[in-house]
């Protein structure tokens, strides 16, 4: 602060720390404090505000959960969706971290900067486009006519088309797809600051391929490994297009329940309570994935 | 104990550069044997073909008779200790040193036991449980070398790993790596630029200049006789007079240069009398003249400066022709004046001299 005030003298100091101000308060405080407040109401009609009904309480937030009876096996729809959100998110940021480690070591270490670089931008192209078109692309894609049944029928590997768009198939790819880069660029700059002489380092000790990968790349690796699982994982159990345009009634997603309830229920109120609920479990895996994989917020920072 | 290494016509090419050109070399069981040569020379090529990370272009490469062709760098008998150690900083220093026993599947109380050993051979006792990153630079070193003996390698692999030291430690880890190597027996293959490394551990050094070895020897032989111009210029200071073969009498030969006529010993193969030559002289084996000792070559030449280092004194001269010298004087307590612009007369014996063809010279 003295050092701004020293620069910049006390007028334009002051405007700067009141932009600030205004802008934080204005754009991520009032709105998350209007949407918390919602989440502890009723939906009341207009008559009832202000009458006996009109309390705080935690009902919205305990409706996820009514009708689920862990004993009996039984979870209510919504609940059903939440787990099966959590469920999917944690295999799309699976097969991103399986499909891009092999990817981001080779680009790291595998090759030269020059070509590393060249193979990095032809990664980043595609997602120039708007995600919508992106999703809509493997809607086409993965149509029961659509071009992958075709060039799988043609090379005689399935006798019949497969409906890879009424499971959850379509959006586990597509979202896979839609989230592999944010994968990618952790792992790639945690493995490329890995001095090569470790690998042959373990590898001249005797060390298979294996377990060079395992004790000596993957550990260095780590903090990229949990942010890319961090991103990915956040970005999927979030994502609203990929669901809604490469999934059936069947894979609803969290956030189709969440714009449900506020727009075709216009109950606010639990919708507000629901995306908390979506915070929450964001939140709750960034903490686990720090503990598992033992870094701070700084190593993930970087 | 160490196995032979053998280079059979050893080339290793890169695109259009050939790194390595037809080395042949045989190193012995349980040998201290360094590589000297600038950068670039190919030195760590050959020892990269050897611990298996690159295939050789041409030639072979057998460690105990057995061509390792096709051998990978984990399968041979062989430990690398890299320039810049590349150790572990995630393990600890025990892990660090019984990662090679890891990988064999060696039981974790075995590892254990075996780190400690090894770390009371190398002086680092109650240090298994430190991280890399607390320990001193000479530490690491030892950490390094620990590591690579743990998996009882039959030849050991050094690139360099003094260079990031600083001149005192450098010096007490020759002798530590010395050591060593008698007590193991295991043949050390070193690589170095630095002269003073590779003379003080070696009991052989091949001088080596763009991808070929210019010349194997005993650390004595390279100094005193060298066979070229490269390797009596990279190895030590030498006085350089160029001029026409006049004559061959036995062993020894007789530069015309433009101070006069020089006799020095003929080392080079295949000079003739009117071959252009080069007779070197190092300059602690030029002494002074002035009381008209008996020497067959004489110089006359003009200080330009002197450093007095205590013990000896380098002084540099130019010749009538303006040719640079140097002398070292050893400090017998009667240094002369040497001032600058004194003219003082030098001679040699032609024992002290040798006679190469000309050739490519080190650059400084």
């Amino acid at each position: 602060m003295s050092e701004l005030l020293r620069r910049y003298g006390l007028p334009l100091t002051t405007a700067m720390t009141l932009a600030t101000l205004v802008w934080v308060v204005m754009m991520v405080v009032l709105p998350y404090f209007v949407m918390v407040e919602y989440s502890f109401h009723r939906n009341l009609t207009v008559t009832e505000i202000g009458g006996p009904r009109d309390v705080y309480t935690l009902e919205n937030y305990a409706s996820l959960f009514r009708g689920t009876d862990l004993t009996a096996w039984e979870f209510s729809d919504d609940f059903r969706v939440f787990l099966r959100t959590i469920w999917g998110s944690a295999l799309v940021t699976f097969v991103c971290l399986v499909v891009c480690y092999p990817v981001a070591y080779y680009l790291a270490l595998g090759t030269s900067k020059e070509r590393a670089a060249f193979m990095l931008v032809l990664l980043v192209i595609p997602f120039w486009i708007n995600e919508i078109l992106r999703t809509f692309a493997w809607f086409i894609l993965l149509a029961y006519n659509g071009p992958l049944n075709a060039v799988l029928q043609g090379m005689g590997i399935i006798d019949a088309p497969v409906r890879w768009l009424s499971g959850s198939g379509g959006v586990i790819i597509g979202m896979t797809y839609a989230f592999l880069l944010f994968m990618m660029f952790p792992l790639y700059n945690a493995i490329e600051t890995l001095d090569r002489n470790q690998v042959e380092a373990a590898r001249d000790l005797g060390a298979s391929t294996w377990r060079v990968h395992w004790r000596v790349v993957v550990p260095h690796a780590k903090p990229g490994v949990a942010v890319g699982c961090i991103m990915v994982f956040v970005l999927a159990a979030s994502s609203y297009i990929v669901p809604y345009l490469l999934g059936s009634p069947g894979t609803r997603w969290f956030t189709q329940t969440i714009y449900e309830w506020f727009f075709e229920a216009s109950d606010w109120p639990r919708g507000a309570a629901y995306a908390f609920i979506l915070l929450g479990l964001c939140v709750a895996f960034i903490m686990v994935m720090m503990r598992v994989f033992k870094v701070g917020l700084t190593d993930i920072a970087k | 104990m160490g196995e032979t290494v053998e280079l059979d016509r050893l080339t290793m090419r890169f695109g259009d550069f050939t790194a390595v050109r037809n080395v042949d070399l045989t190193i012995q069981a349980g040998e201290f044997f360094s590589f000297l040569g600038p950068s670039g020379c190919g030195k760590t090529t050959i020892l990269r073909c050897i611990s298996g990370f690159i295939e050789p272009s041409e030639g072979r490469v057998l460690i105990g008779g057995r061509d390792m062709k096709g051998i990978g760098p984990n399968l041979r008998p062989t430990a690398l200790i890299f320039q810049n150690l590349a150790l572990f900083p995630l393990m600890s220093v025990a892990d660090n040193i019984a990662f090679g026993l890891e990988v064999r599947g060696v039981g974790r109380a075995e590892r254990r036991k075996r780190a400690e050993e090894l770390l009371d051979l190398i002086a680092l006792p109650d240090s298994a449980d430190k991280r890399i990153a607390e320990l001193s630079g000479g530490q690491k070193q030892r950490v390094a070398i620990a590591r690579a003996l743990a998996v009882e390698p039959k030849v050991m692999l050094l690139d360099e790993p003094l260079s990031a030291l600083d001149l005192k430690l450098r010096q007490h880890m020759r002798a530590e790596l010395r050591a060593i190597q008698r007590r193991t027996g295991v043949t050390f293959i070193y690589i170095t630029h630095d002269q003073g490394e590779a003379f003080t551990m070696s009991d052989r050094v091949a001088v080596m200049s763009r991808g070929s070895i210019e010349q194997v020897g005993k650390p004595a032989d390279i100094y005193d006789r060298p066979q070229s111009e490269f390797a009596a210029t990279f190895v030590g200071e030498n006085n350089r007079f160029e001029g026409a073969l006049a004559a061959l009498d036995g062993a020894d030969g007789v530069v015309e240069t433009n101070v006069g006529a020089l006799r020095g010993r003929v080392v080079g193969d295949g000079l003739k009398p009117g071959d252009r030559a080069v007779l070197y002289v190092r300059p602690e084996r030029l002494a002074l003249a002035n009381g008209g000792a008996d020497a067959a070559n004489r110089i006359s030449a003009r200080v330009t400066h002197a450093d007095f280092e205590g013990a000896f004194a380098n002084v540099f001269l130019r010749d009538a022709q303006g040719r640079a010298l140097i002398l070292q004087l050893a400090n017998d307590g009667n240094l002369p004046a040497l001032d600058t612009g004194a003219e003082l007369r030098l001679g040699f014996a032609s024992a002290q001299a040798i006679i190469v063809p000309p050739g490519e010279r080190a650059r400084e």
